[in-house]
């Protein structure tokens, strides 16, 4: 068995469990839409004004849920100790994080399905103009976070202030990432849409989550281990 | 490392220690009486740090005794009377704090690397202190630049694309250093994969940071027609800093190797019910 379909195993075992308890995707979907709400009334609701905070609330709604989705979905191998199990199957340490890392993708990615009408809805604001470019930089821009996230959340696993730990790990390693997605968004929304610049940066997040999935796939095990 | 154990109960509890079966070089040093004492850098450190104490004050007194007030000029030449003077001998103490920054970021990701691979501690405590050295050096930086801002472009801070850089790095390394704090027993190896990750982070910083460069920053015109005096000045300042940032984090390792020492001597005359 490839290391892929291994992978693809253990995440699909993590969202059987996800979709059995649908914890983390409710409560995140819910907080996403309580961040939108609260958007709505913190900036100024016209229309010059959202173009130009519409990215930030999508990538700032994203960065928080993602961390929260890490940490829990991290906690729940804690709780019975199977992180232990997982590391100890037998099946290259590899697979264990690309399985997480893809599980971790797909519930930020279910949030943001979400996060992005809401937003564009509530707010009025035009993300939905150009539909490809702006799935592409979310997808490129969750997977980073998952890679990274999972590493860490990982790590911290046994930590006792893992909660806090988590995104005061995260944010700094991940400022090209959401700088990169905010500017891409940026260029879709604004007023001329400038195309060339959302695939700079869409290609710069490219890079930056392929040099970061090469980093995690070289430290995970060490890190992991005890 | 391999001087043989000449105090006969110190060797013996390494070897009825519970912990007997630890690495051989764990032994050695822990069945040495004076760790700090016997390193190898023993000597080294006190004549660097004379060294360093005199290219430092050399370097101060090139800065504000020979080396002659800037007058700012602006790219094309002009006299750009109103602006800098005698704030711009913050450059030499500003750069110099900089190349520090960048440094300790390498070095503190080279050795996390290195700790990873070999989970020698020793490795660990050196990027532990290149770390904890460059976050004051990183909050220098930041003071000087915000300083230097207003002097020049009448802001505290303006997002300069380098200033931006060394916040972004300074940030990675608070981060660090909370995680060393607050991380508990495995926060070495958690804070060492924060520091491999945010090595690997820089090119895509400084990437990031200069296609972002919005307010048009005078610095380049300023600093790259220096006069030699200014030269000779700024190369001093910047061998003065690195200096004292060796002799530093020499010292911090110092420090925090003897500490773990006797945490574990501690540990091993716990369980031998030596200590109580």
């Amino acid at each position: 068995m490839s290391v892929l379909r291994q992978a693809g195993r253990i995440a699909w075992k993590d969202l059987r469990i996800e979709l059995r308890s649908k914890e983390i995707v409710l409560t995140m979907v819910f907080f996403a839409a309580l961040l939108c709400v609260i958007y709505s009334f913190a900036f100024p609701r016209d229309v010059k004004a959202i173009r130009g905070a519409a990215p930030g609330m999508l990538w700032v709604a994203l960065a928080f849920t993602g961390t929260i989705a890490l940490g829990r979905a991290f906690d729940r191998e804690r709780e019975n100790d199977t992180m232990r199990a997982l590391l100890l199957a037998p099946v290259p340490r590899l697979s264990v994080f690309l399985g997480k890392a893809l599980a971790m993708s797909a519930l930020i990615l279910a949030v943001a399905v979400v996060a992005v009408p809401l937003l564009a809805l509530w707010l009025n604001a035009p993300l939905l103009d150009f539909p490809a470019e702006l799935a592409i930089v979310v997808v490129l821009g969750v997977i980073g976070i998952s890679l990274v996230g999972s590493v860490f959340a990982a790590t911290l696993l046994k930590v006792r202030s893992r909660d806090v730990l988590l995104p005061v790990i995260l944010y700094p390693l991940l400022v090209p990432l959401f700088v990169a997605g905010t500017k891409t968004t940026a260029a879709l929304v604004a007023e001329v849409p400038n195309l060339d610049i959302a695939w700079y940066w869409i290609r710069f997040l490219g890079v930056y989550d392929a040099a970061f999935l090469v980093l995690s796939l070289w430290t995970f095990e060490s890190l992991v281990i005890e | 490392m391999t001087k043989p154990a000449s105090d006969v109960p110190e060797a013996r509890l390494v070897e009825g220690g519970k912990l007997g079966g630890d690495a051989p070089d764990d032994k050695a040093r822990a069945s040495k009486g004076a760790p700090v004492k016997g390193s190898p850098l023993g000597l080294v450190l006190p004549i660097m740090t004379i060294v360093a104490g005199i290219v430092v004050a050399a370097a101060a007194w090139w800065v504000f005794v020979k080396a002659p007030v800037q007058y700012g000029y602006t790219a094309d030449g002009r006299l750009n009377g109103s602006s800098l003077f005698f704030t711009q001998k913050i450059f030499y103490f500003h750069v110099g704090h900089a190349f520090m920054l960048f440094a300790a970021v390498g070095v503190a990701g080279i050795a996390s690397a290195i700790f990873l691979k070999t989970r020698n501690p020793k490795w660990d405590d050196i990027a532990a202190a290149a770390v904890d050295e460059a976050v004051m050096f990183g909050a220098a930086v930041l003071v000087t630049g915000s300083l230097w801002a207003k002097a020049a472009w009448d802001v505290w801070w303006n997002w300069e694309p380098r200033l931006t850089m060394s916040l972004l790095l300074w940030l990675i390394l608070v981060g660090y250093a909370l995680v060393r704090k607050f991380a508990g027993p495995s926060a070495d190896r958690v804070a060492a994969g924060m520091a491999i990750f945010g090595m690997v982070g820089v090119p895509f910083i400084y990437k990031m940071v200069g296609e972002d460069s919005h307010p048009p920053s005078g610095a380049n015109g300023v600093v790259m027609n220096l006069g030699t005096e200014y030269k000779t000045a700024f190369g001093l300042s910047a061998l003065a800093f690195l200096l004292w940032f060796l002799v530093l984090t020499i010292m911090r390792v110092q420090s925090t190797r003897a500490e773990r020492e006797v945490r574990e001597l501690r540990e091993r005359g716990l369980d031998l019910g030596v200590l109580s």
